[in-house]
């Protein structure tokens, strides 16, 4: 017998919500109809709480609190839309563009992009930082997929998915803050991975188009990501 | 507002002209804007120097020689609302491609290892090269920024009516970043 669930019952936007225990602030929000703009959680893989654009706030904590990784509590208040929100995450993905050299216009996902769609999305039509262009590599060198670090916003998608769900483990995070950088096994070329079992997962999970299929041109590459409940389900459950 | 039309200037820096061509696709509705602007200078007018008062001023293209920084700073003078129109002016977009490299370096990979014919940079006639490509508003101040690449002429009529109507308009409803 499975012990009975233990019901929390909170409010979100002054709305009163009900939820399983264990859950987090992003699941009840969104089976409730409340939108929470994210980007580096994906439904299916671990939420790591990096990108903090789903960050809220919490009466009574007086720090803003990410809500991919915060579990409910009973009688918790939770506001996921203020202005200073609002200002927060317009800022974060200002400096997401200013990292690095997303040039929209000719990219491979220009039109599926969750990058630009959420810039979009958040009324971010102009980047106040200034724009730091570092000179990165495009490593093509895998027969099928390129990986183009100067659209990259190490979200780690493609490092969960690879690890989580493929089993195979071949990205990972190299450096720190500025200078991380997405690698493939031991600082390759991802073509000479022996690990790397071309499955594509990775590239479909990439929000941006850091990760695409060759032979794509401008705004052809569209992610698909079908895949990911289904082998969430066949997994078990287990996020 | 009163019937004296708005004083209206389009200008092209470092672009395509792409965002002109798309204003051009404003097709029918040019004649409905023409009734209440007038075009006081813009590569589609023969209007030599950029005039004083300018009401609405679109500015296409990314701030990339030393007369695009005389030019801006000039329209801005001369300019009471300034339009970033569409991405180079708004992000640099395709121009600022070269800021990853040294102006040297892209320099001799024009006019040295690519070039059949001469090999040197030419200096007559041609404004000198910035360091870097900039963004419209890291050079002046930008009152509107409409993004895309090129913006759809409904977005550039969006924003035209709007500023006629005496709105600042949201542009975000109707573009993006490399629409």
């Amino acid at each position: 017998m499975r012990a009975p669930v233990k019901i929390k019952t909170l409010t979100i936007d002054g709305k009163e919500v009900s939820a399983r225990e264990g859950e987090t602030i992003l699941q009840v929000a969104r089976e409730n109809g409340i939108d929470i703009p994210t980007l580096c959680y994906l439904e299916g893989l671990e939420p790591i709480g990096a990108c903090r654009l789903c960050l809220v706030e919490v009466k009574g904590i007086n720090r803003l609190v990410p809500a991919c990784v915060t579990q409910v509590e009973e009688g918790m208040e939770v506001v996921t839309n203020s202005e200073r929100l609002i200002k927060y995450r317009q800022m974060i993905l200002e400096l997401l563009f200013s990292e690095r050299n997303h040039t929209c216009s000719v990219c491979v996902v220009n039109g599926h992009c969750e990058l630009q769609r959420l810039a979009q999305r958040l009324g971010v039509t102009h980047i106040r930082f200034p724009y730091r262009y570092p000179n990165l590599p495009i490593d093509a060198s895998h027969e099928r997929f390129v990986i183009d670090h100067n659209r990259c916003v190490l979200c780690t998608r493609c490092v969960r998915v690879c690890d989580e769900i493929e089993g195979a483990h071949v990205w990972d995070v190299m450096g720190r803050g500025i200078n991380s950088r997405i690698i493939a096994d031991l600082n390759q070329p991802w073509g000479t991975s022996e690990v790397c079992t071309s499955c594509g997962k990775c590239v479909h999970v990439c929000p941006t188009g850091a990760l695409s299929e060759k032979g794509k041109a401008v705004a052809e590459m569209e992610k698909r990501r079908q895949f990911l409940p289904y082998l969430t389900v066949m997994r078990g459950g287990r996020q | 507002m009163s019937q004296q039309k708005i004083k209206l200037a389009t200008v092209w820096l470092d672009g395509c002209s792409g965002c002109h061509m798309s204003f051009l696709d404003l097709d029918e509705r040019l004649l409905e804007l023409a009734e209440k602007v007038e075009v006081v200078y813009s590569p589609l007018v023969d209007a030599k120097e950029f005039p004083e008062g300018v009401d609405v001023t679109l500015v296409e293209g990314a701030v990339s020689t030393e007369e695009d920084l005389h030019k801006i700073q000039i329209i801005r003078q001369r300019t009471k609302i300034l339009v970033a129109f569409g991405d180079c002016a708004v992000t640099g977009n395709v121009p600022a491609m070269r800021n990853r490299f040294h102006i040297r370096e892209v320099m001799q990979r024009v006019y040295e290892e690519n070039a059949t014919q001469s090999h040197n940079p030419p200096t007559d006639g041609v404004p000198a090269l910035l360091p870097r490509v900039r963004p419209v508003h890291e050079v002046v101040k930008v009152d509107v920024f409409l993004p895309g690449c090129p913006p759809r002429a409904d977005a550039i009529y969006f924003v035209l009516t709007e500023l006629l109507e005496g709105r600042i308009p949201d542009t975000s409803a109707v573009t993006r970043f490399g629409a």
